[in-house]
C-alpha cells in the first residue's frame, strides 16, 4: 500500500506538469528525425522504434539484462553504503577535533583531488577481484563528498547551541548525541544527494573497464560488438537507474529529518 | 521564582586577532544587576553589549575582573544564568516541548513527569500549548521567542540575560512581544538584564537603564525609570515617560558626541 504510494510519488513528481510529458514525447520525436537523417549519410544512430524493439525482442525476457541490473545496484549499494560508514564519522572526527584535523587534512586534501577513475589501475592492482576493485573506486567517488560535507556541517553548527546545552547543564557526550549528531543529518543528506550521482558517474566508467556484468558494462559491450541498438538501452538503464537511486536516498533523507519537511531553511537544499 | 542578584567587578576585554590591531571591547567596566528588578543595558551597536553579556553568562572569559551571582564569584556557563540570544536556539530537531525540556532532561536522571508538568504549565502561559509538538520551523518568530523564553524559564535561573531578544521582528510582533515579556516579568519578576538598541523598548520594560560608554568601553549613566506597574502601552503618552525619554537621548549624544569630538580628534566638516 504504501510502497504503492511511493510509486506514483516518484512518477507523480516526474510529470509535475503535463509539459514535462509533452517535453519527453518531443525529445522522443526530435531523435527519431535525427535517427533517421542520420542513417541517410551512413551515421549509426538507432531511432527510438529500432531501440523499442531491440529492447522488447531481446531484453525484456532476458534474465542476463535484469543481471546486469542487479549487479550495478548491489556494488553501488556496497560502495555508496561505505562510503557513508566510514565518511560520517571522519568527517565528525575531523570537524569536531582541531587534532585529528591536523593529522588528516594533509593527506586528505592531496587524495580528495585525484579523480576516482585514476584510482582504477591501483584498485585492480591491490584488490584480488576484479568485483572488489569496482566497488572500491564507487566507494572513493562518494567517499570524499560525504566527508568534506560532514566536515563542512560541523564546523557551521552555531556556537550559540553548544553555549545554550553547556549553560543547561549537558556533559559533552549528552551535546554530542542531542545537538552535534541531529546538527550533522542536513550536511550527511547533501553529501548523500552529491554522492549518489557520483556513484553512479564512477560505477559506469570502472564497469566499462573492468567489469564482467553491470549496466556500464552493457552499454560498452553494444559499441564493441557493433549494436548501437544495445548502446542506447544501456544509456536509458542507467538514467532510469540513476533516478531511481536519487529517489531512495531522498526518501532515506526525508526519513532522517522529518523536522526538515517543515522548515523552509532546510526544504530549499533538497 | 526568586531572583538573584548579579555583579561584574572591573571587567576588561581586548580581542587580540593575528595580523590585526587589538580592539578594546571592555575597560574596568562594572555593573549590577538587582534582584527581581528589570534591568536594561543600552547602546549603539559594537559597544560591547554583547561581549559583556557572554562574560556574564560564563561563554567569554573576561581578560581581568569577575563576575558575581549573589555575592560568589561564576565564571562556567550554568543553569542559574541563562540567555536568550538575538538569534533563535531552538534546536531545529526537536518539538517545542522536547526544546523547552531539554534543560530539566539532561540534568535529571528522575522526575520526568514533574518537568513535563511544568513545561506544559509554561507552554500554556506562553500560548504555545497546542504547538508544543511542532517543530521550530514552523512556528512564526514571536512564538519562537515565546518558545526561547520558556526554554529558559524551566530552569528558574536566578538571572536571565537576554541579548536584544526581539530585534528582526516586524514592529506589531515586536510590541506584542514587549507586552508578553512585561506580563511574564510582574508576575513573577525574575531578575532580568535586558539588552537593547531600541530606546523606546528600554523605557517601556525597564526598572533601571544602564547606558554602555562606548568610547571608555564600560557603563556609564544610569536613568532610573519610576513609570508605576503593570505598564501598558498607553504609558508612553504620559508626561514622565517622555521627561525619560529626553533625559535618555541626552545621555545618548552625550555618549556620541565624546566619541565623535574627543580633543585627540579633529572634527571634520561642519
Amino acid at each position: 500500500m504504501a510502497a504503492k504510494g511511493r510509486t506514483q510519488n516518484a512518477v507523480a513528481r516526474l510529470f509535475a506538469h503535463w509539459r514535462g510529458a509533452v517535453a519527453i514525447v518531443a525529445f522522443v520525436l526530435v531523435w527519431q528525425i535525427l535517427g533517421t537523417m542520420s542513417s541517410t549519410f551512413g551515421g549509426k544512430i538507432p531511432t527510438p522504434t529500432q531501440v523499442t524493439q531491440t529492447f522488447f525482442a531481446s531484453f525484456v525476457d532476458d534474465p542476463r539484462y535484469w543481471r546486469n541490473w542487479a549487479a550495478s545496484f548491489e556494488r553501488v549499494l556496497w560502495g555508496f553504503g561505505f562510503a557513508q560508514l566510514f565518511g560520517i564519522p571522519l568527517g565528525i572526527a575531523l570537524g569536531l577535533s582541531r587534532t585529528t584535523e591536523e593529522i588528516v587534512f594533509p593527506v586528505f586534501e592531496v587524495l580528495r583531488p585525484i579523480p576516482p577513475l585514476a584510482w582504477v589501475p591501483v584498485s585492480i592492482l591491490f584488490w584480488p577481484t576484479h568485483e572488489a576493485s569496482i566497488i572500491f573506486i564507487t566507494f572513493i567517488g562518494a567517499f570524499f563528498v560525504i566527508v568534506i560535507n560532514v566536515f563542512d556541517g560541523i564546523r557551521h553548527i552555531p556556537e550559540r547551541y553548544f553555549w545554550l546545552a553547556t549553560s543547561l547543564g549537558a556533559t559533552p557526550w549528552r551535546i554530542f548525541l542531542r545537538i552535534v549528531l541531529p546538527a550533522v543529518i542536513p550536511s550527511v543528506a547533501v553529501g548523500m544527494t552529491l554522492g549518489i550521482a557520483i556513484t553512479w558517474d564512477v560505477l559506469v566508467a570502472a564497469e566499462m573497464i573492468a567489469g564482467d556484468l553491470g549496466l556500464g558494462r552493457l552499454t560498452w559491450e553494444g559499441y564493441v560488438s557493433n549494436t548501437p541498438e544495445i548502446v542506447i538501452v544501456g544509456m536509458i538503464s542507467i538514467g532510469i537507474a540513476g533516478y531511481l537511486s536519487a529517489r531512495i536516498v531522498d526518501y532515506i533523507e526525508a526519513r532522517l529529518m522529518p523536522w526538515a519537511q517543515h522548515d523552509p531553511k532546510f526544504r530549499g537544499r533538497r | 521564582m526568586s531572583g538573584g542578584e548579579l555583579r561584574a567587578e572591573n571587567l576588561s576585554k581586548t580581542y587580540r586577532a593575528k595580523g590585526q590591531a587589538p580592539v578594546r571591547v571592555l575597560d574596568n567596566c562594572s555593573l549590577a544587576v538587582a534582584a527581581g528588578r528589570l534591568t536594561v543595558l543600552m547602546g549603539p551597536s559594537g559597544s560591547g553589549k554583547s561581549t559583556l553579556a557572554y562574560i556574564l553568562a560564563g561563554y567569554v572569559a573576561p581578560d581581568r575582573g569577575r563576575v558575581l551571582l549573589d555575592g560568589a564569584a561564576v565564571e562556567k556557563p550554568g543553569p542559574n544564568r541563562l540567555m536568550v540570544f538575538q538569534e533563535t536556539t531552538l534546536w531545529p530537531w526537536m518539538t517545542v516541548a522536547d526544546n523547552v525540556l531539554f534543560g530539566p532532561s539532561v540534568r535529571t536522571a528522575g522526575a520526568k513527569a514533574e518537568a513535563r508538568a511544568k513545561a506544559r504549565d509554561l507552554l500554556q502561559r506562553f500560548g504555545l500549548l497546542d504547538f508544543q509538538d511542532k517543530f521550530p520551523g514552523q512556528l512564526s518568530g514571536g512564538m519562537k521567542r515565546r518558545a526561547e523564553i520558556a526554554q529558559a524559564l524551566i530552569n528558574e535561573p536566578r538571572v536571565l540575560i537576554m541579548d536584544e531578544p526581539f530585534r528582526g521582528l516586524d514592529v506589531m510582533t515586536r510590541e506584542l512581544m514587549q507586552e508578553y515579556y512585561l506580563k511574564v516579568f510582574e508576575e513573577s519578576r525574575p531578575t532580568t538584564l535586558f539588552i537593547t538598541s531600541e530606546i523606546e523598548e528600554a523605557i517601556f520594560l525597564a526598572d533601571v537603564i544602564l547606558f554602555m560608554d562606548p568610547k571608555l568601553g564600560r557603563v556609564g549613566r544610569a536613568i532610573e525609570v519610576d513609570l508605576p506597574r503593570p505598564r501598558t502601552f498607553e504609558i508612553m503618552a504620559s508626561a514622565r515617560y517622555r521627561e525619560i525619554k529626553e533625559q535618555a537621548l541626552e545621555t545618548l549624544y552625550a555618549h556620541e558626541e565624546s566619541e565623535h569630538y574627543s580633543p585627540q580628534q579633529t572634527p571634520m566638516g561642519g
